[in-house]
């Protein structure tokens, strides 16, 4: 990890993901090597927490609760994570938390590609008052309408069921924003091509538009389905029952249960939360930083 | 887009054909779960409506302005208010200000950008939950990471979660941690379009790198930066899981927000006064947005 930080004006080393373009930053200047010392202390200081997190779940639960705290396990042990499966109905929570997220995620992924073309692309009455309102939708907190909801849900007989979970998630304002912005930079030309070729309007959309939108669809999935695995009060309010719980419900509320003192069952369950989420960021990190960087300034 | 003429257009009609169609899906969820609920909401937080009104819809009663009347009365609605506002005071320039500073640290690198922006990213991308469990451990009195790294310096750490003192500030701290990585991003894309050749002029004329950033780098920054400011005052205002999981809202209700006040009078069956309640977060919120977006219109 400290590899690439040892020799800062050295040659590249086999750590760098991408071939250095430049020996100058983008201001042209030369990079200072304590720059690179600042930033290493830094980085350290934001990532010990994992680090720690990861650590001390392999600690039995005697050295957990140990004073003064123990860096490196002197014992190392899984009965934590045993327990998550044994006492606790983990596998059930993660489950339920991969099916809500991966509906959710198929839902955006396809709703806000139609909305998002249509804004970007079509011109049709309401067009104007439709991205108005979808940008409005972006303030709402989601405390607002979770009273009326819980409300619609229990009078639809979805509380307590994943439908119920999914149902107000399936396509969100972020999403359609962030298609129209992708959409809007494909040239017209495509489209009057098509039509030229007396292709039908949804035919473009489907046959021309989706497949060059690939960057656009890994962003919003890969964003959407973090939000999903992520999310927490509203699963908290519909969820009744251990076996519909998703696993931030059901850690939460192990931490201010009955178990709240037992702190190596909480770190597990927060490595069983926190790792598949890394994951799939490392592995698709490049779409995230597109996404925030291309909602984030027009 | 052009007025319609009154020649019918086979391929306009086609386009608002296709477009509602495509918009159609949005639009039924948008109704039903967003635009639907938030005129609700509007309409219980004007009615004494109860849990127990769910199985007898027409024992509710319209009781006018009386549940903002009393939300401004109830003190423990003042003391979230006012928590809520700290979250935002202190909450903003911290988040802003270490995500700037990493951006324009990460901007300074000619390499291994891409490794530094992904470390310093993972906070946002993990459970608010799962890292508020790890939090609490770390900001243990005995025992926790924090103060044995204190110990080692000869100070005698707190015990952050459990006074009224230290408890708030200790949640800000966490959720800037959190939350810093979203801003970090979108400022250094922000740092890309500073104009290239007016650093490098100054640079010439001599300008110390204090001064090059401070009146070319930040002045170019502003509409990121306003932008930033509104989306993490946006988050600051509905501040809710750190305190839930961390500090149960105590010690003496110091770390409840606006967001938990509400979630709590939901769980006791006032619907009414928890839309009331969610409805005047959600006015400071408009209000703030549209302050902020002024602010940054003024310039532009």
């Amino acid at each position: 990890m400290t590899q690439t930080l040892e020799k800062p004006a050295g040659t590249a080393t086999p750590v760098d993901t991408k071939p250095p373009k430049q020996r100058r930053n983008a201001d042209g200047i030369r990079t200072p090597g304590w720059l690179y010392v600042v930033m290493a202390v830094g980085l350290f200081v934001v990532v010990v927490p994992f680090l720690w997190m990861i650590v001390s779940s392999f600690k039995p639960e005697s050295e957990v609760r140990a004073i003064p705290p123990t860096w490196w396990p002197h014992e190392v042990t899984t009965e934590n994570y045993d327990q998550l499966f044994t006492r606790l109905d983990f596998p059930t929570y993660f489950l339920n938390s991969a099916i809500v997220a991966l509906a959710v995620t198929l839902g955006n992924v396809v709703f806000c590609s139609m909305l998002g073309y249509a804004l970007a692309k079509l011109e049709f009455p309401g067009k104007r008052l439709l991205f108005i309102l979808v940008l409005g939708t972006l303030m709402v907190p989601g405390v607002v309408t979770f009273v009326p909801l819980f409300v619609l849900t229990t009078n639809l007989g979805l509380t307590n069921t994943l439908p119920g979970m999914i149902l107000p998630f399936l396509a969100g304002p972020f999403g359609v924003f962030l298609m129209r912005q992708y959409i809007l930079g494909l040239p017209d030309e495509l489209i009057q091509a098509a039509r030229v070729d007396g292709a039908g309007e949804l035919t473009i959309f489907a046959r021309v538009i989706m497949p060059l939108c690939g960057p656009a669809v890994a962003t919003l999935g890969v964003l959407t389905f973090l939000t999903s695995w992520n999310n927490f009060l509203w699963p908290l309010v519909v969820a009744t029952s251990e076996d519909k719980y998703t696993l931030p419900v059901a850690l939460a509320l192990y931490a201010v249960g009955q178990n709240a003192t037992q702190y190596g069952l909480l770190l597990a369950g927060s490595v069983v939360v926190v790792i598949p989420v890394l994951v799939v960021f490392l592995l698709l990190q490049r779409y995230i930083m597109q996404g925030v960087a291309m909602t984030g300034i027009k | 887009m052009s007025a319609s003429t009154g020649v019918v257009d086979p391929t306009r009609r086609g386009q608002a054909v296709a477009g509602w169609i495509l918009a159609s899906p949005f639009v039924v969820l948008f109704l039903v779960f967003t635009a639907g609920p938030v005129l609700a909401s509007l309409g219980m937080s004007f009615t004494d409506m109860r849990s127990t009104d769910l199985r007898s819809p027409f024992a509710v009663q319209f009781v006018g302005l009386d549940n903002y009347v009393d939300l401004v009365q109830d003190p423990l609605f003042r003391k979230v208010t006012l928590n809520t506002l700290l979250y935002l005071v202190l909450g903003v320039p911290l988040t802003m200000g270490v995500a700037l500073a990493v951006a324009v640290g990460l901007n300074g690198l000619s390499r291994s950008r891409g490794f530094f922006r992904v470390g310093f990213y993972l906070p946002v991308v993990t459970s608010i939950v799962a890292v508020s469990v790890v939090w609490k451990y770390i900001l243990r009195d005995e025992g926790g990471l924090l103060n044995a790294a204190l110990g080692w310096v000869g100070i005698n750490g707190p015990a952050w979660l459990d006074s009224t003192s230290t408890a708030l500030p200790s949640l800000v701290v966490m959720a800037a941690w959190r939350n810093f990585g979203t801003l970090m991003v979108i400022f250094l894309a922000g740092l890309q379009t500073v104009p290239r050749e007016q650093v490098e002029a100054a640079e010439v004329d001599g300008a110390s790198a204090w001064s090059r950033f401070r009146f070319i780098t930040l002045p170019a920054l502003r509409p990121v930066l306003l932008f930033g400011a509104v989306i993490t005052g946006i988050g600051y205002l509905q501040f809710f899981e750190e305190a839930f999981v961390m500090t149960k809202g105590g010690p003496l209700d110091s770390t409840r927000s606006v967001t938990f006040f509400t979630f709590d009078q939901f769980g006791y069956g006032n619907y009414g006064y928890a839309a009331a309640a969610s409805y005047l977060l959600f006015l400071a919120i408009v209000l703030l947005t549209f302050f902020q977006f002024r602010l940054l219109r003024t310039k532009d």
